[in-house]
């Protein structure tokens, strides 16, 4: 039993790194998609310290959209813009009301809000599009679906184009958005905002405006997630589970950390994937990656209560 | 003017923090309960008792416990249902290992399995706070539904992987199984509930209640004045969890019948916070309301078309109701974000001085 746990999964790993180096890609590629819906997440929260839970039927929410207008025959790249215009009036609904009308109210309140906009969505969503599963229209985006095949040490490692433009474009967003947080007004506007709310109205910055640019942000990412992860799995309402992945994320790179986010994701999808095939699979009957990244944040939560990244927690009476 | 409290004195402390300090919630309270008693189960169809009735119970039951450790003591939950499900199991197992056993008594038992495991889960409260820890209870929520599927014993290996409710007697009478009838297990389940509730809120009005509220306020002022945090905290878990695990006995026990490990998904754990939090958090009143809203809604809602000759699909009803519910969540959180507890007790203020405002 000792040797099945502490001894078996890193003979195995030795003797087979060709297949280690494939799982470790794969955690890493479903890591980052974690990573960027736990970016949506900070960015809300850092900006308004709401949570919100809205995030994943966001992601299907863009994807939907997308394929839908493709279905309907209107060329792909216009359908890109066309979503992002969808995303941007879902933005400012959202702010206009929901947001508006809470605002100050406790945090609970404000997050059940966002879980009554989940279940709109939701429920929109299947009418409008129908609950079946679609096809992401990859190809007509240009994304390459063959794959790479490298053979290090004699082994197979399969790397499959589209999710190595994932993650391509995952990096290349989150520099953008680093860039244009660090580096523009609007950016600033927002952190400062995050950091004070009432101080940043007193220098003039608009929270209304802010809210639907944030939220409007979070819809980009939405809709990159949605075709990542569409790519890879289709497009329908289970990809909303994934947005319970994001929460350990959170939890464990702290709420409100971009670089924490990121961290978080990529540790979270490599260690679970990891787990499952070295540990879940052999030991515990598999399927452990539903509960895997819960356990493994709320161990690290137990030494660094405010995540790895997150702002320390200073509480006074 | 039903409402005059003119000529009701206090000349005591006990009076004034009796329950009932005004004459005609008591009275109120009498009726219901005694409409609750008598007149529904008369008058009440077999389809009412299984969609409205006794599913409205349970779900009270259940958002009561989260109330207790989310509206009392400030400890947000998000796994409810995995703790209800810890209640069925336990009382499955009960029943099928002992089949002598009363099974009220099991299910009043099984909630102390539920307040085990809750106290386990609800130990990183002690380091961990606000939206931290609701996802940390996530992690119970994920895992103990893991667990449920994967492990045999559990549901004692069946090929099917659920439970199955066996036919129970009590007094000669079936209270469970496909050979209950759903009236007694209507009058079961609401005596069950009306204990429940009946400790809770004695619970919530004494010492412990009271440690809960200071926890939750602040809970570093509240260290500060002599309350032990942990204890505090980890009965709240427990209580909490207690009620729960019954709520969720009851819920496959009286009502559905059987059990798979994905009915104690995270759907239902949201479904219980919307009937706490519309209800109203840190009210034992507004779970029932609540809960016949979030509850009742949907059944309303889904006989409304046909009602009216429309001819949509019910695909279409259930995406439709999906809808309305998370506007109607929002919409109820924007008028009265206090829950619709505070709405009754505004309205229950606006009545006593009625007809003269001033």
């Amino acid at each position: 039993m000792l040797n099945d746990i502490f001894i078996k999964p890193f003979i195995d790993m030795v003797e087979a790194p060709d297949f280690l180096l494939q799982v470790l890609w794969e955690g890493l590629v479903s890591g980052i998609l974690y990573a960027l819906i736990a970016l949506g997440f900070v960015l809300i929260f850092r900006s308004s310290r709401i949570f919100n839970f809205a995030q994943g039927i966001m992601v299907v929410f863009a994807a939907l959209t997308l394929v839908g207008l493709h279905a309907m025959g209107v060329p792909a790249w216009i359908c890109v813009i066309l979503t992002l215009g969808v995303m941007f009036l879902l933005a400012v609904t959202i702010e206009r009301v929901v947001l508006r009308p809470l605002v100050g109210q406790p945090d609970i309140i404000l997050f059940m809000a966002t879980i009554g906009i989940t279940l709109f969505l939701i429920g929109l969503g299947e009418i409008i599009f129908g609950g079946e599963n679609k096809v992401m229209i990859t190809e007509e985006l240009g994304i390459p679906t063959d794959s790479v095949v490298l053979e290090p040490w004699g082994g197979l490692l399969i790397l499959e184009q589209k999710d190595i433009t994932a993650v391509i474009v995952a990096a290349l967003l989150v520099v953008a958005l680093l860039l244009f947080l660090n580096k523009t007004r609007m950016g600033r506007a927002i952190r400062a905002l995050g950091d004070d709310h009432q101080a940043a109205l007193s220098v003039g910055i608009s929270l209304q405006q802010i809210w639907v640019l944030v939220w409007f942000i979070a819809g980009i990412i939405a809709l990159v997630t949605g075709i990542a992860w569409g790519a890879r799995a289709g497009v329908s309402f289970a990809l909303e589970v994934i947005a319970y992945k994001a929460l350990p994320v959170l939890m464990l790179g702290g709420l409100e950390s971009i670089t924490g986010a990121i961290i978080g994701g990529l540790l979270i999808g490599m260690m679970e994937k990891l787990f499952e095939i070295y540990w879940g699979q052999p030991l515990l009957g598999g399927n452990t990656e539903t509960w895997f990244a819960f356990v493994l944040a709320l161990i690290v939560l137990l030494f660094r209560p405010q995540g790895l990244f997150g702002e320390r927690i200073i509480e006074r009476v | 003017m039903l409402y005059r409290t003119a000529g009701q004195f206090k000349t005591s402390y006990q009076a004034d923090q009796a329950l009932f300090p005004v004459r005609q919630d008591a009275v109120l309270l009498a009726i219901i309960l005694a409409f609750a008693w008598g007149g529904l189960p008369l008058l009440a169809s077999e389809f009412a008792f299984q969609t409205l009735l006794i599913p409205i119970l349970i779900y009270s039951l259940a958002a009561l416990g989260l109330n207790l450790l989310t509206g009392f003591a400030g400890q947000l939950s998000l796994g409810t249902a995995a703790f209800m499900g810890v209640g069925a199991y336990a009382c499955y197992k009960m029943v099928t290992l002992m089949p002598w056993m009363n099974p009220v008594v099991a299910i009043l038992l099984s909630g102390g399995f539920s307040a085990g495991v809750g106290v386990a889960f609800g130990i990183p409260s002690l380091r961990i706070k606000g939206f931290y820890l609701a996802i940390a209870t996530l992690a119970a929520q994920f895992f103990l539904v893991w667990l449920f599927e994967k492990w045999g014993w559990l549901y004692n290996y069946n090929a099917s992987g659920a439970i199955q409710v066996p036919n129970l007697t009590m007094f000669g009478i079936y209270v469970s199984g496909p050979q209950a009838d759903s009236r007694v297990q209507y009058y079961v389940v609401l005596a069950v509930v009306m204990l429940m509730t009946w400790m809770c809120i004695n619970l919530t009005r004494g010492t412990l209640g009271r440690t809960w509220k200071a926890t939750r306020d602040m809970d570093i002022a509240a260290e500060l004045i002599g309350i032990n945090l942990m204890r505090s905290k980890l009965t709240a878990f427990a209580v909490s969890s207690y009620v729960v695990g019954v709520a969720g006995a009851l819920f496959v026990f009286m009502w559905r019948g059987a059990a798979e490990p994905n009915l104690f998904d995270i759907p239902l754990s949201f479904r219980i916070l919307f009937i706490a939090i519309i209800g109203g958090l840190g009210s034992v009143m507004g779970n029932y309301l609540g809960a016949i809203l979030i509850v009742g809604l949907p059944v309303v809602l889904g006989t409304v078309p046909e009602a009216l000759g429309i001819p949509i699909s019910s695909a279409t009803v259930e995406h439709l109701n999906v809808m309305i519910v998370g506007a109607l969540i929002v919409f109820f959180l924007i008028i009265e974000p206090h829950g619709l507890a505070r709405l009754w007790a505004l309205i229950r203020e606006k009545l006593i001085i009625w007809p003269f405002p001033h």
